[in-house]
């Protein structure tokens, strides 16, 4: 988990963006691609402001960066997509491997009466 | 003693998993068949499985539900895609809703278990879990990072009621 490299501060800082239902849509919105202020604006039934101040505390925790591009404002999350895939990967990876060991104890465990 | 390998191939969104069992096919199968079986594999220590439905013929579903450290239930599902007892089954496998419904807003997978006996009387089992597409890959990751959250959170209630 990232939370180990994290200093307490930082840690604060993800958890409390973290903490609210429409910063995780937008981190989750721009995992699969970038997007704009105003496209981010649209999505959600708030003003652009109010829009505009979650990005800036995703900002603020490093989960998300924001560059201009002419007019507009871009948020790109701040991850490395392999590098996302392959720490789910791990995870399903640790999950299976888990599933796997406790077949084998299943398997080794006596077998229970008369099979018929 | 299991033998486990395990190939990830993050470009065609699979993991495959090799695993060896000194049992024998018919065995093994009642893993997947015997519910009660099924339930003491699926789920980890920490959120153990409880299996409510369960049906493997072809378009049938087996329902289950998870119970956390404090109490809290996470259902899921599978439906069965393809069958052939005792040696293949694919099922998707989705997440449900607080009433064991299939939530549409979840991402699924599917998952893949191939049995093969092996001369010595043993079986070689082969699992393919493969995500739908990569966009169901990232949303998974997004609430991985949540339920990462969450059970820091909890580490941490545990800690300061300790």
């Amino acid at each position: 988990m990232v939370a180990d490299q994290l200093t307490p501060e930082q840690a604060d800082r993800v958890f409390h963006a973290l903490a609210d239902r429409t910063r995780r849509d937008i981190v989750r919105s721009v995992l699969g691609g970038e997007a704009s202020v105003s496209a981010l604006g649209r999505q959600y039934p708030m003003s652009l402001a109010a829009v505009q101040k979650h990005v800036a505390v995703l900002e603020r925790a490093g989960l998300v960066t924001k560059t201009r591009r002419g007019r507009e404002q871009i948020v790109r999350a701040d991850l490395d997509p392999l590098r996302r895939a392959a720490q789910l990967f791990e995870h399903l990876e640790a999950l299976w491997r888990g599933r796997v060991d406790r077949m084998g104890e299943l398997l080794a465990e006596p077998q229970k009466g008369p099979s018929r | 003693m299991t033998v486990i390998n395990v190939h990830k191939d993050l470009s065609a969104l699979t993991m495959i998993v090799h695993a060896e069992f000194d049992a024998d096919v018919e065995r093994v199968w009642q893993l997947w068949a015997d519910p009660r079986k099924l339930e003491r594999w699926w789920g980890p220590p920490t959120f153990p499985a409880t299996v409510v439905k369960h049906d493997l013929s072809p378009g049938a579903a087996v329902t289950y539900f998870m119970t956390g450290p404090s109490g809290e239930t996470h259902h899921g599902w599978w439906r069965v895609l393809e069958v052939d007892p005792p040696r293949r089954l694919r099922v998707e496998d989705g997440f449900g809703d607080a009433q064991g419904a299939p939530d549409p807003a979840m991402p699924t997978m599917t998952a893949e278990f191939v049995l093969a006996p092996r001369d010595d009387g043993g079986t070689r089992v082969t699992i393919t879990s493969a995500f739908k597409t990569r966009e169901q890959m990232e949303q998974l990751v997004a609430m991985g990072m949540e339920e990462g959250l969450k059970a820091a959170m909890g580490q941490m209630d545990a800690l300061l009621a300790g």
